[in-house]
């Protein structure tokens, strides 16, 4: 069983995020990047699946020169070899893009299955899986909290408000999955050692075959018109008990419709 | 991608740092206080650590290990303390790196049946987390003078029979085996041999764990040995050849106490200065006092000078055992000893100053400083007292 997992270099989630005036994308200038933790799940996942097999996990991730320590943290993680899609003219690319080069690049892999996060955590769309699906005619299971690979069966528990399905479908096919489906592991030293040596191929726009004016900002189906950062936090109401400091807290929750 | 601008921040070295930092949020922040209170660490610690590929770093893959070099190892402690952790756990995680290489280096300098024949027994299973070692040196009569340690054994036949006691045994009381020393021979320093101890072995027995100052999550025993016959095969390297075997690990053993004390002074800064931002005397956060500020400075400068000169040395270390030519082991012995008295000092100095700064909460035990003042007084005594190491500099430097 050969996977591709794709994964996104994203902005510390923990640190103060910000966009770019000039051109309002994500400014990545100013704080550290990371693989996005939620492609961690996807990895672990992977990892998982093939463990038993003779098959390849592959890394795939579009992103600037940084983006290679997301794919280089998934190697050490245990994936087998990585692809790192770069070009200037890929910055500012939206959801629909980047599904179109994930899916070019995807065409020039041998896999069976295609994982995937549930969403990225600075745009957390969750759009990228089932828009790459669709472009390869692949079946989309997604939302996965629990992923048995059997064969070429891929089955998935989906839990919704409402109910919780499951789904199978037969490779080739795409999988999201969730951040309720197991404990990402986290690099041991001897993954870390040998992750130096893995292969990492590095691709462009030319050689996927994209013309740069079908990618980036100026062909981008969205537009960010404008940004704020979010507005201090302001001093929170204090309630003297005077007696009434129930009444008072139980109309307080009231009025802001927790109860 | 932040470009590495030295051999403690290669992209390697920054991924194990990152693992060892989640290892130590999710297995060990929530639990320390607990393990404080039983008195050890669950044996189950471990198997997790090892698992998690953290136990066997600093060993060599062959006899089990993770592989990895004295930067590496030091590397693991320093994140294992700045996460939260503390030189307690420390000890008490990581015994085998004190029970272990005389093992490992008696194989390795020279291979025979029975030294491989221990590596499969003893270093194997405890590298993955199954078994636990202590190292036993120090007697009731004394520690700092191993030269003259008075607990014997005997050959009869196929075995040793060892009679004597050893005290402040780190692990003691959960230990499966104790690599102990023992007068093989004469007096002085060349009748000393290394005995692997099982636990169960007849007339070897283990007393109530002591109650100690500090590091109370590390259990540490006094051993009784009457009369325990111990099989010839347990005898590590030459007889008579122990000692030269415990000096050479008392270099690491003691750069990882300076790793240890200039780490434990950087969690303590860390936790001083978040506090002294937030608790607010007098109208205002005692971080815009002055006097508050110079403390933080004090105990920021006497942290990073520590870390700097003791890298230094791990530095030094690490290329003499890659086969450098130009490190001289007698002088690097030397500035490990300086390293592991200047790093002691800073860290006395600085949890002494956190509790300050905390007030009357750095008097409580609910406060991570009150730990890691009790715990640091231990780091001058252990592994060489302060006293001792400068004698030993002195005789080196010659003065
Ligand atoms: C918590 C804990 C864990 C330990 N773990 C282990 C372990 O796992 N294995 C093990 O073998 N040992 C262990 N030890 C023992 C430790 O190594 C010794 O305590 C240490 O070597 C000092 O020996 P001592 O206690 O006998 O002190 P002593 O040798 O009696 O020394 C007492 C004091 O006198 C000073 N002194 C001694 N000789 C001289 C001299 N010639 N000139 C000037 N000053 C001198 C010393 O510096 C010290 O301050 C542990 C100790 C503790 C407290
Ligand atoms: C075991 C114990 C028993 C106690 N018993 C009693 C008791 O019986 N009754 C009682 O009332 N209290 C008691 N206390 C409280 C004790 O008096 C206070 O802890 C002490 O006054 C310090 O106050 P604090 O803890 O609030 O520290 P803080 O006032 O928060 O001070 C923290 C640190 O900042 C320094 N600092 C504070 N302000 C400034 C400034 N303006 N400039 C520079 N530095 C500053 C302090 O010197 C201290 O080092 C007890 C405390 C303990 C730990």
């Amino acid at each position: 069983m050969n996977i591709v997992v794709c994964v996104k270099y994203v902005p510390d989630a923990t640190a103060d995020r910000s966009f770019d005036s000039s051109d309002s994308t994500v400014d990545r200038e100013g704080v550290d990047g990371l693989l996005s933790e939620l492609d961690e799940y996807a990895v672990e996942q992977a990892l998982l699946a093939a463990e038993d097999g003779d098959g390849e996990v592959t890394v795939l991730t579009v992103g600037p020169a940084d983006a290679a320590d997301a794919v280089r943290k998934a190697l050490q993680m245990g994936a087998d070899k990585g692809v790192h899609v770069e070009d200037d003219d890929i910055a500012g690319s939206d959801a629909v893009a980047t599904s179109l080069i994930l899916a070019k690049a995807l065409g020039t892999l041998e896999y069976d299955l295609v994982f995937f996060g549930m969403s990225s955590t600075d745009g957390t769309m969750g759009v990228v899986p089932t828009m790459v699906a669709e472009r390869l005619g692949l079946p989309a299971v997604t939302y996965g909290s629990e992923i048995t690979v059997d064969g070429s069966t891929v089955t998935v528990r989906r839990d919704g408000d409402v109910a919780t399905e499951t789904i199978t479908a037969t490779a080739p096919a795409v999988v999201s999955v969730t951040d309720q489906s197991g404990e990402p592991r986290y690099p041991s030293f001897k993954g870390i050692m040998a992750a130096k040596k893995k292969p990492v191929e590095d691709l462009t726009l030319s050689d996927l075959g994209i013309d740069a004016s079908e990618v980036g900002l100026g062909a981008a189906w969205t537009k960010v018109l404008s940004f704020a950062p979010r507005p201090p936090r302001s001093a929170g109401e204090i309630v003297t008990d005077e007696g009434d400091g129930g009444t008072k807290l139980a109309e307080f929750l009231a009025s802001k419709k927790f109860v | 991608m932040t470009t590495p601008y030295d051999a403690w921040s290669t992209p390697e070295r920054a991924a194990l740092r990152d693992s060892v930092t989640r290892f130590v949020r999710s297995e060990v922040v929530d639990n320390l206080p607990r393990w404080e209170d039983d008195g050890e660490i669950p044996r189950d610690l471990h198997k997790r650590a090892a698992a998690a590929g953290l136990l066997g770093i600093g060993f060599p893959e062959d006899v089990g290990g993770e592989g990895g070099d004295v930067l590496d190892i030091s590397v693991v402690t320093e994140a294992m303390i700045e996460a939260g952790g503390s030189s307690g756990l420390i000890a008490a995680l990581y015994t085998h790196g004190i029970a272990l290489p005389h093992i490992v280096s008696a194989h390795r300098a020279n291979p025979t049946e029975q030294s491989a024949s221990l590596i499969e027994r003893y270093v194997r299973p405890t590298l993955a987390g199954e078994t636990i070692g202590s190292l036993g040196v120090t007697e009731p009569g004394g520690g700092s003078d191993v030269a003259n340690l008075r607990t014997r054994a005997v050959r009869d036949g196929d075995a040793y029979v060892v009679d004597g006691a050893k005290t402040f045994i780190t692990s003691g009381v959960r230990a499966d085996f104790v690599t102990t020393a023992v007068r093989t021979g004469g007096d002085g320093y060349g009748g000393i041999s290394l005995l692997v101890v099982d636990k169960g072995t007849p007339g070897f027995t283990v007393a109530n764990p002591l109650r100690k100052m500090g590091w109370h999550c590390s259990d540490t025993a006094e051993l009784s040995y009457a009369e325990a016959r111990v099989p010839v095969q347990n005898l590590v390297g030459e007889e008579n050849g122990g000692f030269v075997l415990v000096m050479q690990q008392f270099v690491n053993e003691r750069l990882s106490l300076a790793v240890q004390a200039y780490a434990t002074a950087q969690r303590s800064l860390d936790l001083t200065v978040a506090y002294a931002r937030e608790r607010e005397t007098f109208g205002r956060p005692l971080a815009t006092r002055q006097v508050i500020r110079h403390k933080l400075v004090e105990m920021h400068r006497a942290t990073v000078t520590a870390r700097a000169y003791t890298r230094q040395v791990v530095e030094r270390a690490a290329a003499l055992s890659a086969g450098a030519t130009g490190v001289d082991p007698m002088r690097l012995a030397a500035d490990a000893a300086i390293a592991k008295n200047d790093a002691v000092a800073a860290c006395d100095f600085v949890v002494d100053e956190a509790v300050q700064v905390h007030g009357g909460m750095g008097y409580m035990r609910e406060t991570e400083v009150e730990r890691h003042y009790r715990d640091s007084r231990i780091l001058g005594i252990g592994g060489g007292a302060t006293e001792v190491m400068n004698d030993l500099i002195a005789k080196i430097l010659g003065y």
